[in-house]
């Protein structure tokens, strides 16, 4: 049985400027179940970005395919939402009407009424009503502008959805918030997304599984990390469960030491390529203590 | 006084230095008054003939009080109120702008698209465009034949250069994250033409139209002066062989009031398609 999303040997190759090729990654194989909210991590230029254009379809792999619901993606499609890093909201349009632009491309028979009470619906709950929802993206927040991305791309109701490095440019305390709000509206909606982002913290609060990408060239998705914490989370609770730092010290392990180690090897070893499922929990009473240094390390699947 | 806005102070320094121009004109010119004084009799003979010289302001608001209390009195051909000789140069020009701008605006969205396009036209367009209108005239009345068509012509392919460049321009300019936009809502081409770029691109084209209706303008007096006929470039010129220079200085002022009102329109456009980022 495939998963609902299923990522195959992709490759992707870009010219290196040299008048040569550069392998960005190769074999890429992963899969997402429904209502999954997957992370991936990895250092900077490693190929997530262009992972992530594929998976939306706006661009095309140098070979290998993606595969949702059974069909194959080829170009864009409502069913895949984006929220872009910079937030790709139209400068010229309003808060509102930016959200309406997305719901009237998705339902073009509903009225007038009913588009801007499903857009205001929507931003109310990413917390934007009354007076701001009528003003240009340029006299908002970066925060807010955040904001009104991720209730356009909500209220389209997607499938997938990508969020491409979404609270990059934010401070803490604005992260802290609109983090907050994404996983209210993703408690909600049972909503599979999948996520770029460089905070290991950020990465645990929200995924149910974190992928782990060594660096490129020949970048490879080598892990899967399950987070074993249980839901509702909150940001000053999980550090007190006993997973967390176990967790997290995994992924630092990783992105500090094994992603290079790991990095730039041509793959031949296995030819699937899926990433180890790497799950760790401290709290499993069926495993005793003396298993718990092999479960640290990796159970394969 | 320190309690006067900025833009109070700078109406009132533009007021000062107004009426002390002026003054400084009026004084400059004393001899133009005596002509008025000659008799009837010394004006039919001729002995006083009024040498053509630089009427002093007040004469040419005397003018243009005379002129704009009746604008468009039509007493032949050689006689017509300013009134009916600008509405005849707007006509023109606004005729061959909309004609220019009615190919500009599609064809340059259409060469924006496609930087091969876009490249492929460019050499021809940078031939064409420092081509000073008036240089088509002598072609286009061989061509076409009719003056007033001619004129219009005119107009027509100095204005279309500016437009068909900026939206171009403005076209290929679009961030490819606002056309990524479009595409994961999976817009038509055409859908996403008109929600997505045209408004991206707006502020450029309407900067390319601002810059054509200006030069249009300046180009329709030039033309007027060669077709002749109506028109408030052959007013000027019909003023200039009467000797009538009191004529001229009024319509020179009059060619700016207008083309400063149509540049203002079209600021005022520009001002509601401009966004911020
Ligand atoms: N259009 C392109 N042409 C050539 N090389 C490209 C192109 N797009 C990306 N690359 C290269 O592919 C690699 C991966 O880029 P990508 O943007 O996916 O990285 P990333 O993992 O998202 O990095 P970051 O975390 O900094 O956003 C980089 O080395 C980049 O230089
Ligand atoms: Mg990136």
């Amino acid at each position: 049985m495939k998963p609902f999303l299923s990522i195959e040997k992709l490759v992707q190759k870009f010219p290196n400027g040299n008048g040569g090729e550069m392998t960005v990654f190769e074999n890429a194989s992963f899969g997402v179940e429904k209502g999954e909210f997957v992370v991936i991590l990895g250092h900077s230029g490693c190929g997530k970005s262009t992972i992530m254009n594929i998976l939306a379809g706006l661009a095309d792999p140098t070979s290998g395919c993606v595969i949702m619901d059974g069909q194959e993606v080829k170009g864009p499609s409502l069913d895949r939402g984006v929220v872009f890093q910079n937030y790709s909201l139209l400068p010229w349009l309003t808060t509102l009407k930016n959200v309406t632009f997305g719901i009237k491309a998705r339902h073009p028979e509903w009225t007038k009424s009913q588009v801007e009470e499903h857009a205001t619906n929507f931003l109310a709950m990413v917390g934007l009503e009354g007076d701001v929802i009528h003003r240009k993206p340029s006299q908002l927040s970066g925060g807010m502008r955040q904001r009104v991305s991720i209730a356009r791309a909500f209220a389209n109701h997607p499938k997938l959805l990508l969020l491409d490095e979404p609270f990059g440019a934010l401070d803490a305390l604005t992260r802290g918030t609109i983090q907050d709000e994404l996983l209210k509206i993703w408690g909600q909606m049972e909503q599979t997304v999948f996520m770029i982002t460089h905070d290991i913290d950020e990465a645990i609060l929200l995924a149910d599984r974190i992928l782990l990408m060594t660096n490129g060239p020949y970048a490879r998705v080598a892990e899967s990390v399950e987070i074993t914490i249980p839901r509702p989370r909150n940001r000053t609770e999980i550090v007190e469960h006993p997973n967390y730092y176990a967790i997290r010290n995994h992924l630092v392990q990783f992105l500090g030491k094994r992603s290079k180690e790991l990095a730039g090897q041509p793959t031949e070893a296995s030819k699937t390529n899926k990433p180890k499922t790497v799950r760790i929990d401290l709290t499993d009473p069926t495993e005793d203590p003396e298993n718990k240094r092999s479960t640290l390390k990796a159970v394969n699947s | 006084m320190g309690t006067l806005s900025l833009n109070q102070r700078a109406a009132l320094l533009s007021v000062l230095m107004l009426v002390v121009g002026l003054l400084i004109w009026e004084a400059a010119i004393p001899a133009q008054k005596a002509v008025k004084e000659l008799t009837e009799y010394e004006i039919l003979t001729g002995a006083g003939s009024p040498k053509a010289g630089v009427p002093p302001p007040s004469q040419v608001i005397i003018k243009a009080w005379d002129q704009l209390s009746d604008p468009f009195y039509d007493a032949g051909p050689n006689d017509k109120g300013i009134g009916i000789q600008i509405g005849y140069s707007i006509y023109r020009v606004l005729t061959g702008y909309l004609l220019a701008a009615l190919i500009a605006i599609p064809f340059g969205f259409l060469i924006g698209m496609s930087q091969v396009a876009y490249k492929a036209f460019n050499p021809f367009i940078q031939v064409l465009r420092p081509i000073s209108p008036l240089a088509w005239m002598p072609l286009a009345l061989f061509i076409i034949g009719d003056s007033e068509a001619s004129a219009i012509f005119v107009i027509f392919i100095c204005s279309i250069w500016p437009m068909l460049i900026n939206t171009a321009f403005g076209v290929a300019g679009v961030r490819e994250d606002w056309v990524n936009v479009a595409r994961t809502h999976e817009l038509g081409p055409i859908k996403t033409a008109f929600t997505v770029i045209l408004p991206a691109a707006a502020p450029t084209i309407l900067t390319g139209m601002r810059i054509s209706i200006g030069i249009a303008w300046l180009v329709i007096v030039a033309a007027e002066m060669l077709v002749g006929g109506t028109g408030i470039g052959y007013y000027v010129w019909n003023e200039w062989n009467n000797l009538d220079l009191t004529s001229v200085v009024f319509s020179i002022l009059m060619i700016g009031v207008v083309g400063m009102l149509l540049d203002a329109m079209f600021g005022l456009l520009q001002r509601r398609v401009t966004y911020a980022e």
